[in-house]
């Protein structure tokens, strides 16, 4: 559970979770096993399809939140079910207290339920002089651990089995061993005599389907079925998005949430509980069942014509698996009680924006969550929005504040690089890296080498470069984004000499500036969206059949968010979506448009492999050309493991939390050095920047190449 | 369309994935025999309730005291299997209970229940457990044997819509998909059997048409 109260104590716990060993290890192999799993639950399912259908059946039950909560309420009345409606967390914990004291009810066992976890629902029972024992073999661990859940579907993975026997020993008083069969044996028996005791059992619900009033619950170990079978109450907390119309909305929802949770086509069990059945435990007894909803924000949520979907959420934990920073911190530090790119966005609604306000900074942005969300949920791009929200209900930093200001103005951006190039050169001592870091950077951005600003921007040398082609059988603009302008702009001058005779029309529209990126990753949309205005003005997309950019980052961004970020704008919305539709990053120009040919490299390169940029391979969906660029450029190609996985640069990111960006450049240079290639491409200056300068940093003997470089260097 | 015999070889495949045991019998009465040698068969050791050679405390220890002999229960059969499972029992010194299940908490050796549908493509069963005795001999039993009529194959849940959705109208109604025993991966990721309900689901399927 996160509650750093500042953004400084939150970086210190960051690095206490870096340096717990069993956590990075377990899940690092985690992170490794996960995708495997996973495509092969998925095998001969579409998934995208899949998703889609989830997506769309969601948001029409989150059109009609308040109908199927009264139809399902009726339903309800009519088989003998309590319903109740909760408005907030304290509400739902008052009504669970009530009912157990109107029922006589002393001892409760529960089944896992994420929703009283937000509404820290045991706290208040024992507060209450109730008795509550968690019954699912990980939350039973961490309640008696006083801790909070460390993952949505595995709540104590943070913890090691030596861990666990010491707690199990505490709690038998006898000591354990620390065998895992033998500790699950050892819960088995000792919660079994819980439920013998518990007079209340207390579930959440994956379903609650309005139109046969069923509750639908899934569980690997069946201990909900036990909790809703030997107590003689039962109640059950629901959020109000867990409410769908039919059977066959469930049934879809349960093809893609244990698949996607933890790689099963279905779990152990799926309950299905339509009222309450015959209790047998007493003669005269009867069973009672109630089912709570909760609100706590959700139908504001529904109305919120950006947020609300995230009320499609079926609570995976996909999104944790695959994120490059849950996997370098854990789930205490990258959640507050739910956990993963939803837990941040989420927290900002259900637990306030005090619990938010560092979480949601902690986004490097890579896209990994959203291309798995079992509800195809833009995730990254909410979580933003929150950072968003939150500077403006807070106020917005003074660096924000200057670094919007600066990308705004063009001429004083590229004035500002332009005396920081005069003024670095006592600390490049005339190398293409700083060789001391200038004060602005705090030591901990030593992890890499930082390139110094290029003695010419590729601005002032793009007079001399410019190709004069008599008839153009394609006119592109270049979009050069400020790190290929101002620090790589060989780059650039690698891709204008690889499309020499390719009779390619070339433009470099001298208006164009900084993408706007940097500024939407620290939140700030209204800068973002006058950067991007300016950009849509300078470059014609008249003009041009291709926008053409090497910067995977600007490429996405151009394409994926001005036309979301003008879209109210009346003057330029229709431009910015002809612009964005022409936005092309370089490899797929260069192998599917162009066609370069292999005949046009030497034969017989070094062993080279290739990592994929966030935001060309997911951003962009481009994946193959920059790798058959690699062959046909004559280099001996080899992949690394986890290709797609994230450098660790992500922009302002790796500024802001240097240490975890360290550590997941870490991990990646660990997957190339295991390669043996003596060549590493990709296509963003970023990824270059982060990769080239850790491989220095290191003194790895490693060449780290922008595509169009690597390849302008085989050219025959 | 998928044939009968790839169903049936998609729903064994599945289910053994999740370590169920599918076996193919000629008949009812064969699967009461199988029951009643798989219970005479277990181990001694295995004749331990789960969990009762660990260091237990006192209080969890009391349940483990609770047990006299091996125990069978198979709510729902009808009357003649029922009778026909009693001889099998008692031939072999096999308890076959017909108490309320709330007495045995402790567990039983085996939980012997008909299944009402079976789903190819998950391997799972789908058992409409609203009477307490039948639910509790699913859920306490080491070894729950689940005895599937192939006619009652569908290929995947979706088919079944129909029949699930007559299950829930007749409310209370309280139904049960099973694939596999119980399992957690809670601690460091690794698979254990057993941990709140059976340790072993054996399926015994039949041709019935
Ligand atoms: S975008 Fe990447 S870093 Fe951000 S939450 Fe998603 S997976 Fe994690
Ligand atoms: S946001 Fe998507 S991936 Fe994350 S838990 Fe929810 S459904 Fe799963």
């Amino acid at each position: 559970m996160q509650t750093a109260k500042s953004l400084k104590e939150y970086k210190r716990q960051l690095q206490e979770a870096l340096d717990n060993g069993f956590l990075r290890g377990t899940l690092d192999k985690f992170a490794v096993a996960y995708p495997a799993g996973r495509a092969k639950a998925f095998q001969g399912i579409d998934v995208e399809a899949l998703v889609a259908e989830i997506a769309a059946a969601k948001d029409a039950a989150i059109d009609c939140l308040d109908d199927l909560y009264h139809q399902f309420r009726d339903n309800a009345a009519a088989r003998g079910i309590h319903v109740h409606l909760a408005a907030d967390a304290n509400a739902a914990n008052r009504l669970v207290a009530e009912i157990a004291r109107e029922t006589g009810c002393r001892r409760i066992v529960k089944s896992k339920s994420m929703t009283a976890e937000e509404t820290l629902l045991n706290h208040h029972l024992e507060a209450a002089g109730l008795e509550v024992t968690e019954t699912d073999l990980g939350e039973w661990i961490i309640q008696l651990r006083h801790e909070g859940p460390s993952h949505m579907v595995m709540p104590a993975i943070h913890l090691s089995r030596h861990q666990v026997a010491d707690l199990f020993g505490e709690v038998t008083g006898s000591p354990q061993d620390p065998d895992i069969e033998r500790l699950v044996k050892v819960a088995r028996r000792e919660l079994r005599r819980k439920y013998v005791e518990a007079d209340m059992g207390i579930t959440g619900a994956n379903f609650a389907i309005a139109d046969t009033a069923t509750l639908g619950l899934t569980t690997n170990e069946g201990n909900a079925r036990l909790v809703t079978t030997l107590p003689r109450v039962h109640v059950a907390l629901v959020g109000l998005e867990k409410l769908t119309p039919t059977l066959h909305d469930a049934l879809r929802v349960n093809r893609a949430l244990p698949r996607n949770a933890t790689g099963q086509a279905i779990t152990s069990y799926v309950t299905w509980i339509t009222g309450p059945s015959p209790w047998e435990g007493t003669p005269a007894g009867e069973r009672q069942m109630h089912v709570i909803f909760l609100d706590n924000g959700r139908r504001e949520l529904a109305r919120d014509p950006t947020f609300r979907q995230v009320l499609r959420c079926v609570r995976c934990g996909a999104c944790a698996n695959v994120c490059p920073v849950y996997r370098m911190v854990g789930g205490h530090q990258y959640g507050h009680i739910y956990i993963g790119a939803i837990g941040l966005i989420v927290t900002y609604f259900f637990h306030g924006r005090d619990n938010a306000r560092n979480l949601v900074q902690n986004c490097i942005n890579c896209g990994a969550c959203k291309a798995v969300c079992a509800a195809g949920i833009d995730l990254p791009y909410l979580i933003k929005e929150i950072h968003a929200r939150i500077q403006t209900e807070e106020g917005h930093p003074l660096p924000n504040r200057l670094l919007s200001l600066v990308l705004e103005n063009r001429k004083l951006f590229h004035g500002l690089l332009r005396a920081a190039r005069a003024a670095q050169k006592p600390v490049t001592g005339g190398t293409a890296y700083l060789r001391h870091l200038p004060m602005l950077f705090a030591r901990q951005h030593d992890f890499r080498a930082l390139p110094a600003i290029a003695a010419r921007p590729f601005r002032d040398r793009w007079p001399a470069l410019r190709p004069s082609v008599a008839h153009p059988r394609l006119r592109a603009a270049l979009f050069a984004g400020c790190v290929q302008d101002f620090v790589y702009p060989e780059q650039l001058e690698a891709a204008v000499g690889l499309l020499a005779g390719a009779q390619v029309g070339l433009e470099f529209p001298d208006g164009q500036s900084c993408c706007g990126l940097p500024v939407q990753m620290m939140g700030e949309n209204d800068a973002a969206r006058r950067v991007a205005a300016r950009n849509v003005q300078a470059v014609d997309p008249d003009g041009c059949d291709v926008i053409l950019t090497l910067c995977a980052s600007c490429a996405s961004h151009l394409k994926n968010a001005y036309p979301r970020l003008l879209a109210d704008d009346p003057a330029l919305a229709g431009r910015a979506r002809d612009f964005a539709a022409r936005v092309m990053p370089f490899s797929q120009f260069a192998a599917e448009v162009l066609e370069i040919p292999a005949e046009a490299f030497q034969a017989g390169g070094p062993r080279a492999t290739y990592h994929a940029p966030c935001h060309l391979c997911r951003g962009l969906g481009v994946r193959q050309a920059p790798k058959d660029l690699i062959a046909r450029g004559g280099f001996d190609f080899v992949a690394a493991s986890e290709e797609e996985t994230c450098c660790g640069f992500g922009g302002t990111y790796s500024g802001k939390f240097p240490q975890v960006s360290s550590q997941i450049l870490a991990r990646k240079l660990a997957d190339v050095e295991a390669t043996g290639a003596e060549v590493l491409i990709t296509e963003c200056p970023g990824c270059v920047m982060q990769l080239r300068g850790g491989a220095r940093h290191r003194g790895m003997g490693l060449r780290v190449l922008h595509l169009a470089e690597a390849l302008a260097e085989r050219l025959r | 369309m998928t044939s009968t015999h790839d169903m049936r070889q998609l729903f064994q495949a599945k289910a053994e994935a999740v370590s169920a045991v599918v076996r193919t019998v000629a008949s009812p009465q064969e699967a009461l025999a199988y029951t009643v040698e798989l219970c005479h068969g277990k181990e001694a050791c295995q004749l331990l309730i789960a969990g009762c050679g660990e260091a237990l405390s006192p209080k969890a220890r009391e349940l483990c005291d609770l047990k006299p002999q091996k125990v069978i229960a198979a709510p729902g059969l009808p009357p003649a299997e029922g009778e026909a499972l009693g001889r099998l029992c008692a031939a072999r010194g096999i308890h076959l209970t017909d108490r309320p299940l709330r007495e045995h908490l402790a567990g039983i050796d085996i939980g012997l229940t008909y299944a009402d549908y079976g789903i190819a493509d998950t391997g799972t069963l789908v058992i409409d457990s609203s009477s307490e005795q039948l639910r509790l001999a699913t859920m306490i039993s080491e070894i729950h044997v689940a005895l599937l009529p192939l006619s009652r194959l569908r290929a995947t849940a979706y088919d079944l819509e129909a029949e699930l959705g007559a299950l829930m109208g007749r409310a209370p109604n309280y139904t049960a998909f099973i694939t596999g025993a119980s399992r957690t991966a809670d601690i460091e990721r690794v698979l254990a059997l057993g941990v709140h309900g059976p340790l072993e689901l054996h399926i015994l399927v039949w041709e019935d048409k």
